[in-house]
């Protein structure tokens, strides 16, 4: 699979030289596949608009390239690339109607007549809108000017499709429609996104790699699932999911393995990533619904004190003071025919599998 | 629906509840009913200072003009007759009043220039504040505002001095050796023009920048990364959005330059008449106040045929757009 966007390098400070100077993108490089659905996630203010309007042409880099298909755009103004943009709030022309926003792509890029009324026919019938298309765009609702968003989007047959924060003005149900609309529409067209989110539920579930941001770097790139078992630093893992984090100290290493050794005296062979080879102690990230807990039988990792049961439907989250004060969130399945019934102010017994345990870069 | 309110259209779509308007507008026709009140005032300075006087002009029309100014107590069409026409002294023969025609062309023509120089130069003007920090847009729009502060005579006599033969002009122009003789521009039709685009530019500027700055930029980006040019993107998206600032702009300006005075009187010198002169004269040297009473009038009725036009024209693209 050949490479579309490349950002090499990339640094973005506003108002440079000045004292109000905002570094917003620092030293990003990052590399995203054709036909991939590829999602900035990360807090407001990390950079990942600043990324997205950078390949879009809105901004240009301080520093550094940004390239598509080998090709440096860095200078190109917007409309000189095949890239284009779903705009948060939609910014779709209030002076034109359904159709006509959907056609002005294809009419700037100067196509014929016909090819633009067939493009534009073929663009309302893949967002379901053929019934809309005569009417205005403030006379439609938002998951409908979502679509037509899209639509004007997709027209031009852009290399790559741009989508800021497409979904944050829908309310929930019509959000999770639109993911899956979102996903059949990259499948069907084969064209690369690059979506921006601060929803990590979202990212999770339409990606096919996420890149998580924070204070204008790339701190991890990988799959959902990568990101989400195997978090590499502590802002990953607090920003994605719910986690428990527990200090160890590192009793030894090989390189590749480490044996750690938690507080309650209780010692763990896990996975050590290579630049934390040499480490005193180590901070570990556990998954509160990758454990197992059971009545207190000493062959547990952890032991504690069950404080509160909290019913969440599907599952219930137990949580459990440690002997060290720190509260353990574990989260359980409500399965059928449960047979162990927990009561509060039991001693519980936590087990963890050695995969579940992931150490932090910090 | 076709209001132009966007965001007011969408909101009342997604809020609105069956029974929710009545008691809205209910409690809208109180508060209307409220503010009516709050308007009388206005209302009757506009109906004495306004209506009044417009009621006593047509009167006056009709009349005989007295001998030494002011009017006789008879009815004439005389005045009306001569709006247009004009009867030859010796043979009675009736011609077209080709001098009052000719002014009659050249106010339209020159507050028409006007109109047109005044947009050239406060659109891109009020482009500039609308995109300025916000912080900083009120300092601009002060600065618009300042030639405001200083009498119209005063900013007539300073162009004057600026563009007469041995004006500012002319003097740097002839020292620099660009010319060998003054340019003539004081009283002319240019002079005019140029006195008039100066002093009715900020009634451009600030409709065309309250247009803009409701104006939202991400459509202007959205325009760009549609593969629209920067023109196109200021000819399709831009002026489109902000022409209700535009009309209003155009209007503001074109209405006062029709019937302008002192700016054609002092920069067009007396010889380059505006119908504001030629209703002056009447009412002065001429001693016909019927004749100026009905020429007033025709001045009332072309603005508003001009209006109107303007009006209909802009509503029918607007219409067209939706269907």
């Amino acid at each position: 699979m050949s490479v579309a966007i490349e950002a090499q390098s990339v640094s973005k400070i506003f108002n440079a030289g000045s004292e109000h100077s905002v570094t917003a993108l620092d030293d990003v490089t990052v590399e995203i596949s054709d036909n991939e659905f590829f999602t900035l996630l990360g807090p407001s203010g990390c950079g990942k608009t600043t990324l997205l309007r950078l390949i879009a042409g809105f901004e240009h880099p301080s520093s550094g390239l940004i390239k598509l298909h080998g090709e440096n755009i860095s200078s190109l103004p917007p409309f000189r690339r095949p890239v284009n943009t779903v705009f948060q709030n939609y910014a779709l022309f209030p002076h034109m109607t359904v159709s006509e926003n959907i056609a002005f792509g294809l009419e700037m890029q100067g196509q014929s007549k016909d090819k633009v009324a067939q493009t534009t026919q073929e663009m309302l019938q893949l967002v379901r809108m053929q019934e809309l298309s005569d009417r205005r765009t403030s006379q439609i609702s938002g998951g409908q000017q979502q679509r037509v968003a899209l639509a004007r989007a997709l027209a031009p047959h852009p290399k790559v499709l741009l989508l800021d924060e497409p979904l944050s003005a829908l309310d929930f149900k019509l959000r999770k429609d639109m993911q899956l609309e979102l996903k059949r529409l990259q499948h069907e067209t084969g064209i690369t996104f690059i979506f921006v989110t601060h929803d990590q539920e979202e990212a999770l579930t339409m990606s096919d790699r996420i890149a998580v941001m924070n204070a204008g770097r790339i701190l991890q790139i990988g799959s959902p699932k990568d990101i989400y078992e195997h978090p590499a630093e502590r802002f990953v893992a607090d920003f994605i999911g719910d986690t428990n984090f527990i200090v160890a100290d590192v009793v030894s290493d090989d390189g590749k393995q480490a044996r750690l050794k938690f507080m309650s005296g209780s010692e763990i062979e896990v996975a050590l990533p290579e630049e934390l080879s040499g480490a005193d102690h180590v901070t570990v990230a556990i998954r509160p619904e990758q454990v197992m807990i059971g009545v207190d039988s000493g062959s547990a990792l952890f032991q504690g004190n069950l404080e509160q049961k909290v019913y969440f439907g599907t599952d219930t989250h137990y949580h459990i003071r440690l002997p060290d004060g720190e509260l353990f969130i574990a989260r359980i399945q409500n399965a059928r025919g449960q047979t162990e019934q927990l009561e509060c102010g039991a001693n519980v017994g936590i087990g963890i599998e050695p995969d579940a345990i992931q150490i932090l870069r910090d | 629906m076709t209001g132009s309110n966007t965001t007011h259209n969408q909101q009342s779509q997604l809020v609105a509840s069956p029974n929710e308007p009545s008691v809205e507008s209910t409690a809208r026709g109180l508060e209307v009913r409220r503010n009516i009140l709050l308007t009388t005032p206005a209302l009757i300075v506009l109906f004495l200072a306004a209506s009044g006087p417009l009621f006593i002009m047509l009167f006056y029309s009709f009349l005989t003009p007295g001998a030494y100014g002011g009017v006789e107590w008879k009815s004439s069409l005389d005045a009306w007759f001569r709006v247009f026409l004009h009867r030859d002294i010796f043979d009675e023969t009736v011609m077209f009043a080709d001098a009052h025609v000719s002014i009659f062309w050249r106010s339209l023509k020159l507050s028409f220039l006007t109109t047109l120089l005044a947009l050239f130069l406060g659109f891109p003007t009020a482009y500039f504040i609308a995109t300025r920090p916000e912080n900083r847009r009120n300092l601009w729009l002060f600065l618009i505002t300042i030639p405001f502060w200083t009498n119209l005579l005063i900013r007539t006599f300073a162009i004057m001095e600026v563009i007469r033969n041995q004006g500012v002009i002319n003097t740097l122009l002839m020292a620099f050796g660009f010319i060998d003789e003054p340019i003539q521009m004081l009283f002319t039709d240019f002079a005019i023009l140029l006195g008039m685009a100066y002093v009715y530019l900020p009634l451009m500027i600030l409709p065309v920048y309250a247009s803009m700055e409701r104006l939202d930029f991400r459509l202007v980006e959205a325009g760009y990364d549609l593969y629209a040019t920067r023109l196109r993107v200021l000819w399709r998206i831009i002026i489109p959005l902000v022409k209700p600032g535009i009309i209003a702009g155009s209007i503001l300006v074109f209405i006062p330059s029709l019937g302008a005075y002192v700016t054609p009187r002092l920069l067009g010198g007396g010889k380059r008449m505006m119908l504001g002169n030629l209703i002056e004269l009447q009412f002065g040297q001429g001693r016909n106040w019927p004749l100026g009473a009905a020429l007033s009038i025709t001045l009332l009725a072309i603005v508003m045929i001009a209006l109107i036009v303007y009006v209909r024209s802009a509503q029918r693209t607007k219409s067209n757009r939706v269907g």
